[in-house]
C-alpha cells in the first residue's frame, strides 16, 4: 500500500527583506490529519515563514503545494478559498461584532460570497446555525451574544481559532496560540487542538515547548531562518542541538 | 457602535418617524419659522451624507474630498440640460453616472491604501477636480459657475409634474430620499454591509477570512460617489446652477463634520441628525449672528470632547444611563418590599 502524499508541502522557500536574509531554502511538509510544529528562538524566522506559508509574504524563491495544486504567492484571500486558513499570534478579531457574526460573516464568505445584497446576513439560520456549531467546537457555546471586545483574553484566544476555523478550511495555521495563556488556559487549548485534529490538519508555531511536544506529530527546528532540525518529539528531545540549545532546557522543564 | 443585533426591519421604528417627519415637513414648516426650501437642502444633504457615511462610518475610511463628486453630479446634472436637455430623471442618472465614474476612477488610486494615505489622497483629488471645474471655463463656466439650468417638469408621458414650485420639487427630493434610505439601510444589513464593518474593524482579518479587501474598498467608494452625484445633481436643481464652491476642501469638511456631529459612527440615523443641526445652526445662529459658523465650530468641537461619537452616541449612552437608573430603582424597590 503507497502511502498518501502530504497535503501542503514548501519547498525551497527563500524570503528576504533588503539584505537580510529571513528564510533560506525552507522545505516544510504536513500531512493531512496531522499536528506539525514549528519551534525555534526569537527572531528564528518562525513568523515569516508562516506568513509566506499563508499569503502574507509572497516569497523570494521556491514554491508551495496544497493538495498538489501550486498555492505560491496567492493573496490570503485567495489561499483562504482553497482551504487554509491561519490564527494570529497578536488577535485579530472583528472587536465591535458579537462572537456569532465573528464567525458568521468569515462563514457567508465561503459559502455565499457577496452575492446577495439585499439579504439579512443576520436572519440568516443556516449561516448562524454552522456559526453556533463553530462557536460550540472551541467551547464558546453561551457567548453567542457577547461582544468580541468583552470577552476574557482566553475566550479571545478561542475566539481568534474559531474564526479560523469558520472559514471551513482543511489546514489550519495556528501562531502561538497559548500567548498570553495561563497553566489552566494553556491546558484547555491544548484540549481543544486535540479534538480539533479529528477535523483540522493543524500546524502550530510555539514558544511553548511542553506544549508542542505533547501535541505534535512532528515538529521541524527553525534557526537563522533555516531548519536545523526536523523529527518526532521523541527524536527532537535526543537532538545535540535541541538538546544543548536553550530550546532543549525548557522541553525538560 | 454601528451593528445591529439581530434580524434589521425592512422599515424600522427609527425610519419611519423620519420618514413621517419628512414627508410632513411642508405641512408645518411655516408654523415652525422654517421654509420649504430649507427643507430641500437638508434632504438633498441627507442625501448626500447618508451615502457618505457608508463610506466613512461604516466602512470607517476617511475622506476629505467627497466634495468633488457631489459637484461632478452637479455639473453632470447641468451639462445633461444644457447639452443633451435631459429632463429631470434621465438628468438625475446622468448625475448619478458622473459621480459613479469620476469616484470609481480615483477609487482605483485609493482602494489599496489605509489610514493617512487615504486620506490626503482624497483630498488632492479632491483638488483636482475643484481645480477643473475653475479652470475649464469653457465647459463648467470657470468660477461664475453653471447658471440658468432651469428646472424641467418630469415628463411621464401622459402627463407632466411641474418642479417650479419648491413644494413639489421637495416632495421629488423627498421621495429621492426615502428610496436611498431604504436601499441604504437594506444594504448595511446585508453580507456586503457586515463585510464593509469588517473591513473597518479588522482589515488583515478581513483579508484572511477571505475578503479582497481593494475591491470593498473600491465598491465603498464608487457607491458613496454615486450617491454624492445624486444629491449633487439634486442640488443643481434646486439652486438652478451648479459652482466650484461645492468642490472646495471647506465644503468637503463641511459633510464629515456633518457627519460626525450627527454620530455616523455610532448610528446609521446619525447623519441625518449631523445635516438636520447643521442647517438649523446656519439659519437660528444666522439670524443673529454673522459669525455663526464660528459658534458652529465651538459646538462640534465641545461635541467632540464630551461625547465623540456625535449626538447619536450621546443619545445611545443617554438612554442606557436611564435604563440602568430604571433597573436600578426596580431592583431597590424590590429590596424594599423584601
Amino acid at each position: 500500500m503507497t502511502e498518501s502524499p502530504p497535503l501542503f508541502v514548501a519547498e525551497h522557500l527563500h524570503k528576504r527583506f533588503g539584505d537580510q536574509v529571513v528564510l533560506e531554502d525552507i522545505n516544510l511538509s504536513f500531512n493531512a490529519g496531522s499536528i506539525s510544529g514549528i519551534m525555534g528562538p526569537n527572531g528564528a524566522g518562525k513568523s515569516t515563514c508562516f506568513n509566506v506559508l499563508t499569503g502574507m509574504y509572497r516569497p523570494d524563491g521556491g514554491s508551495v503545494f496544497f493538495d498538489g495544486e501550486d498555492v505560491t504567492g496567492l493573496a490570503p484571500e485567495r489561499i483562504v478559498e482553497k482551504g487554509i486558513s491561519r490564527s494570529f499570534q497578536i488577535m485579530n478579531l472583528f472587536d465591535e461584532f458579537t462572537a456569532l457574526e465573528n464567525i458568521m460573516v468569515a462563514t457567508n464568505r465561503v459559502r455565499h460570497g457577496l452575492h446577495r445584497p439585499f439579504w439579512d446576513l443576520r436572519a440568516d439560520s443556516e449561516i448562524s446555525h454552522k456559526a453556533a456549531e463553530v462557536l460550540a467546537m472551541v467551547g464558546l457555546t453561551g457567548l453567542e451574544n457577547s461582544l468580541a471586545s468583552d470577552m476574557s483574553y482566553g475566550q479571545r484566544r478561542a475566539l481568534e481559532i474559531a474564526v479560523s476555523l469558520a472559514t471551513e478550511p482543511r489546514i489550519v495555521f495556528l501562531d502561538e496560540p497559548t500567548q498570553g495563556l495561563g497553566a489552566d488556559g494553556r491546558a484547555n487549548l491544548a484540549d481543544l487542538i486535540g479534538t480539533l485534529q479529528e477535523k483540522f490538519t493543524l500546524v502550530i508555531i510555539e514558544h511553548d515547548m511542553q506544549f508542542l511536544f505533547r501535541l505534535a506529530n512532528r515538529i521541524s527546528v527553525i534557526h537563522w531562518g533555516q531548519i536545523i532540525a526536523e523529527g518526532t518529539p521523541d527524536e527532537l528531545k535526543a537532538n545535540e542541538w535541541v538538546r544543548t540549545s536553550e530550546l532543549g532546557k525548557m522541553t525538560t522543564c | 457602535m454601528l451593528t445591529t443585533k439581530g434580524k434589521a426591519p425592512i422599515v424600522s421604528r427609527q425610519m419611519l418617524v423620519f420618514f413621517a417627519i419628512l414627508l410632513s415637513y411642508p405641512l408645518w414648516a411655516d408654523a415652525a419659522g422654517l421654509y420649504e426650501y430649507l427643507g430641500i437642502e437638508i434632504v438633498i444633504f441627507i442625501i448626500y451624507a447618508l451615502g457618505f457615511n457608508l463610506l466613512l462610518g461604516y466602512t470607517g475610511l476617511p475622506s476629505f474630498g467627497h466634495g468633488a463628486y457631489f459637484g461632478v453630479g452637479a455639473y453632470g446634472y447641468g451639462l445633461a440640460q444644457l447639452y443633451l436637455d435631459a429632463g429631470f430623471i434621465p438628468g438625475l442618472l446622468l448625475a448619478m453616472l458622473a459621480g459613479t465614474v469620476a469616484s470609481g476612477l480615483v477609487a482605483l488610486f485609493l482602494s489599496h491604501r489605509r489610514g493617512i494615505y487615504f486620506a490626503l489622497m482624497t483630498i488632492a483629488f479632491g483638488q483636482v477636480f475643484w481645480f477643473l471645474a475653475i479652470k475649464l471655463r469653457g465647459l463648467t463656466g470657470g468660477e461664475d459657475g453653471l447658471l440658468n439650468i432651469f428646472r424641467p417638469d418630469i415628463d411621464f408621458g401622459l402627463f407632466q409634474i411641474s418642479l417650479k414650485s419648491n413644494f413639489a420639487f421637495y416632495y421629488a427630493v423627498a421621495l429621492i430620499a426615502v428610496l436611498v434610505t431604504l436601499l441604504l439601510w437594506r444594504l448595511v444589513h446585508s453580507p456586503f454591509g457586515m463585510a464593509i464593518q469588517a473591513v473597518r474593524m479588522n482589515e488583515t482579518r478581513a483579508r484572511f477570512v477571505g475578503y479582497q479587501v481593494w475591491w470593498i474598498k473600491w465598491t465603498v467608494f464608487t457607491l458613496s460617489g454615486a450617491i454624492a452625484g445624486l444629491a449633487g445633481g439634486l442640488l443643481n436643481v434646486a439652486q438652478e446652477s451648479a459652482f466650484p464652491d461645492t468642490m472646495s476642501l471647506h465644503a468637503s469638511g463641511l459633510i464629515v463634520m456633518m457627519v460626525l456631529i450627527g454620530g455616523g459612527f455610532v448610528s446609521f440615523w446619525g447623519p441625518v441628525v449631523g445635516v438636520i443641526v447643521y442647517y438649523l445652526a446656519r439659519d437660528l445662529l444666522g439670524s443673529i449672528t454673522e459669525a455663526w459658523l464660528l459658534w458652529y465650530g465651538l459646538l462640534f468641537m465641545a461635541v467632540m470632547m464630551f461625547s465623540p461619537e456625535g449626538f447619536a452616541g450621546g443619545w445611545g449612552k443617554l438612554v442606557a444611563w436611564v435604563r440602568r437608573r430604571k433597573q436600578g430603582e426596580v431592583l431597590m424597590g424590590g429590596a424594599q418590599n423584601d
